[in-house]
């Protein structure tokens, strides 16, 4: 029998970003909030400091701020046709675990999709005409516009502090920032980080041209910052040490740096750690939530009850938890009905390389999480995609994070993999390399879905989550048009060699490319076609609200987290405006 | 086993002992010329793991290769450790093949899958050849590297590629990680190619392009006097779990 507690107004399902910020919020309006978090507490002092941090091979190729596989994994195939098997090792994405989630362990690249994202179906057929995109295609729209969300992504970018150079203020352009942006209602709250050699040659080439590079906005700040929770961050010194890793010098905007000392020094909040959720329970009319059920830290069943759950467990988790709970129906690829585990994309990176002699002195080690430059003039829909035939786009930049040597150790092509010309190799190309980015959109097809595996089950006995995922002709198109795009500038930018090659399938989950899985939750204004509606409220148990990229309906050109936290100050908002007044449902059909 | 004791012994009494190890060795088993202590690797382990790593990262005139930067103790502290005993990995069956792209399916830890593929490539080679792989030239040790590599071979029921990969990481990993774990003995491989290591104050420089960074490298285990000290491998478990 599991031990009951005392009601909770609210519980959080992770205390990672949304949990922090939506725990925030509602602590603020006088719930009495419980948080629930499966890993162990973790700040700045003591657990990031350095030089213990700076350990390449406990944090980047140990992964040591992840979530344990041992305990919990996935499970991959690429067609339904196909069996899938365990990821026994994570690697080609590492969300995290324990309190402030994987923004912990983040870059700290920071953008706002465009309106034309959150519109994407509306606005292809529009510009290109019903016949535009293919049968198998799901993409939809969001529900939401980027008028909308301004003023979330607003309070966001303050909230963090995020350093850049707004492009278009009020639909004034603005020199020297991103000329596709939406109008935002004001500047950075920080101005750009320092540009490195790399950035700078890429800036250059760029602009020769004709592009329009701009500062890479981000969250490693270039100067101190004290933000409106009264948090004080300090400036980045470029350590290198960034993505996998926690920050040392309070440079990083993550929850623990923004959110955290606010929010646990809260009466109203009462943290647990150690907590892993295994059930959201409801009763017997299916829908109204009850609370939720955990595994305490001593291994004992416990109930918590509560009249709000708030499930922010990162996108795929998100997604699990509620196939685990029978909430909302679960999707099937071959009739095309149901929502949960619907619409699953991700992201789709190239990269090329280029290849100076060596007086050029790149000194690769000398950067942060996100401090390059790049053009937007082929993200989303700011190109014509017409004559291509193709939806999506991505950007370019070099946007560099980092010279760790296990890692990142170039090689031209025709280089053998080991011996003495592999060394030579290596010696002669680390410091005199730089690499480009390819980071582009991800379609939803009917065919990519989640549900839960049928086979392989988690420490406490429950089903893994099963991804059904490869990379859809769309997005290889894409990939190989914009790598084009991309080798070009590397060519302007007078290296030796330029090489790189474009995105191809079978997708591989043995390599590094984002921690951006989206979809799965999906959000939007139509119940046959969304999980939760557009205040990311369960059509279906109206007190659960799921936040996470997995109500992205698919992906678009930019990293996802700036978005996110606009979803989250958005959902946040409207559970304190709308919700608490007349609990029930937000959007009515 | 005995490995230890007599390790210790070699170690002490140098490399103008290591033919008289012969004596003290198991019987038909033939004398390697490793001198460091391990706690893991068996007498026929070193004997491979050593020329391999020397052949995969050899040295050259810019500096020490693996076996030189002291990789093979890496290996075998890594292999003797969490991480040999299967940390992070899922390891619940059924066990089943599946495609490359869908990553390692095999039921062995690393540490198994070591012993396994190492116990038949002492087998294997000295039946083809009569003599370990250590006595072979660089040209045969680099073949039987390559066709390792190649796959094809079962190794103990370890694709010989598969082996030769997770050897071949390893490999890197210990040339170039912190020095605190073994490997990139007096940060060698660092000052090779140029990474300062786990020093990591770039403000002032990251805007004067190009600059030549000479600043020699510094490990995270280094104290006030500038000596490493190797951790006994600290399990990659979160920060916060680690204290
Ligand atoms: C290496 C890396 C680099 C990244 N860099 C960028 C970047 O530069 N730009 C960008 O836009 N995005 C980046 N991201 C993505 C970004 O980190 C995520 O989008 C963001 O953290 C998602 O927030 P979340 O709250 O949904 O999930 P998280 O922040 O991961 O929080 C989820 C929390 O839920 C907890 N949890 C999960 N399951 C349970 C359970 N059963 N019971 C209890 N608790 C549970 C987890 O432990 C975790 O603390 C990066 C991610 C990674 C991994």
């Amino acid at each position: 029998m599991a031990t009951r507690r005392a009601e909770a107004d609210a519980v959080l399902l992770g205390v990672g970003m949304v949990g922090a910020m939506v725990g925030r919020e509602l602590t603020r309006a006088g719930l009495k909030v419980v948080g629930l978090e499966r890993g162990e507490p973790q700040f700045t002092v003591p657990d990031f400091q350095g030089p213990h941090m700076h350990d390449e091979l406990r944090y980047s190729v140990r992964k040591a701020l992840m979530q344990d596989t041992a305990k919990e994994t996935f499970t991959f195939r690429h067609a339904a046709n196909e069996t899938a098997l365990p990821i026994r090792r994570l690697a080609s994405f590492l969300p995290g675990t324990g309190l402030g989630g994987s923004l912990v362990h983040w870059n700290g690249q920071t953008y706002r999709f465009q309106d034309s994202d959150f519109r994407l179906r509306t606005h292809t057929t529009e510009r290109y005409g019903k016949n535009f995109i293919p049968a198998d295609v799901t993409i939809q729209d969001w529900g939401v516009t980027a008028a909308e969300l301004e003023p979330y992504f607003d309070r966001f970018e303050y909230l963090m502090g995020t350093s850049g150079k707004a492009g278009n203020i009020k639909g004034r352009k603005i020199a020297g920032g991103n000329p596709f942006e939406d109008p935002r209602s004001r500047e950075y709250p920080t101005p750009p980080q320092k540009e490195p050699y790399g950035s700078a040659m890429f800036r250059k080439a760029a602009s020769s041209l004709g592009y329009h590079p701009f500062p890479q906005p981000s969250c490693n700040l270039s100067q101190p910052y004290t933000n409106p929770e009264g948090q004080e961050l300090k400036t980045c010194t470029f350590c290198g040490f960034c993505e996998r890793y926690g920050c040392e010098h309070f440079a990083k905007s993550t929850a623990q740096t923004t959110l955290l000392p606010a929010l646990l020094s809260d009466p109203n909040f009462e943290l647990r750690t150690g907590c892993q959720v295994v059930k959201i329970n409801v009763d017997n009319t299916q829908k109204t939530a009850t609370g939720v059920t955990y595994i305490g830290a001593n291994g004992e069943e416990i109930e918590q009850p509560a009249k709000l759950v708030i499930v922010g467990m990162f996108a795929l988790n998100n997604v699990r938890m509620l196939l685990l709970s029978k909430i909302g129906q679960p999707y099937d690829p071959a009739s095309g009905s149901g929502v949960v585990g619907r619409n699953y994309a991700y992201q789709t990176t190239s990269s090329v390389q280029v290849f100076y002699d060596e007086s050029v002195n790149i000194n690769p080690f000398m950067r942060s999480g996100a401090n390059g430059t790049l053009i937007a003039d082929f993200v989303s829909d700011n190109f014509d995609h017409g004559p291509l035939a193709f939806i999506g786009g991505a950007y370019i930049g070099e946007v560099m994070t980092h010279g760790r040597p296990i890692e990142f150790h170039p090689t031209p092509p025709g280089t053998p993999s080991w011996g003495s010309a592999w060394k030579k190799a290596v010696l002669q190309h680390y410091n005199h390399t730089t690499v480009l980015n390819i980071h582009g959109s991800s379609t939803a097809i009917r065919q990519n879905y989640l549900d839960l595996d049928p086979t392989y089950k988690d420490a406490w006995g429950q089903p893994l989550l099963r991804m059904t995922f490869d990379f859809p002709d769309n997005d290889i198109k894409m990939s190989a048009y914009l790598t084009d795009k991309a080798l070009e500038i590397g060519k302007a930018m007078g290296g030796q060699q330029v090489v790189g090659s474009p995105r191809k399938g079978p997708y591989n989950i043995t390599q590094y490319q984002t921690t951006h899985n989206t979809g799965g939750t999906v959000m939007g204004t139509d119940p046959s076609t969304s999980v939760v509606n557009r205040y990311l409220q369960s059509w279906d148990v109206p007190n659960v609200f799921v936040i996470g990229a997995s109500n992205y309906p698919q992906n678009a050109s930019y990293n996802p987290t700036g978005t996110l936290g606009a979803l989250a100050y958005w959902a946040a908002d409207a559970i304190v405006t709308k919700y608490l007044k007349s609990p029930g449902p937000l959007m009515h059909i | 086993m005995d490995t230890i004791s007599r390790r210790s012994f070699l170690k002490a009494a140098g490399a103008a002992a290591a033919g008289l190890a012969t004596a003290c060795d198991r019987a038909s088993r033939p004398v390697t010329a490793s001198r460091t202590q391990y706690s893991w690797l068996n007498v026929d382990e070193a004997g491979f793991i050593e020329p391999a790593i020397a052949r995969l990262v050899p040295a050259d005139e810019s500096g020490p290769g693996a076996l030189e930067a002291n990789v093979a103790v890496y290996i075998d502290l890594q292999l003797a450790g969490a991480w040999g005993a299967g940390e992070r990995l899922y390891r619940s069956g059924p066990w089943q093949q599946g495609k490359p792209t869908q990553g390692y399916q095999l039921p062995f830890t690393p540490a198994e899958l070591f012993r396994n593929s190492m116990r038949a490539i002492t087998d294997d080679v000295r039946k083809t050849n009569q003599v370990s792989f250590a006595k072979l030239t660089a040209a045969d040790q680099d073949a039987y590297l390559k066709a390792l590599e190649g796959g094809g071979k079962d190794l103990g029921g370890v694709p010989s590629n598969i082996f030769f990969q997770s050897l071949l990481e390893m490999t890197i990993e210990g040339f170039f990680s912190d020095p605190a774990y073994g490997g990139n003995k007096d940060m060698a491989a660092w000052k090779q190619i140029g990474f300062p290591g786990a020093y990591a104050n770039y403000y002032d420089l990251v805007d004067k392009h190009g600059i030549e960074f000479r600043r020699p490298p510094m490990s995270l285990a280094q104290d006030a006097s500038g000596t490493i000290h190797i951790h006994v491998e600290p399990p990659a478990q979160s920060a916060a779990k680690g204290r």
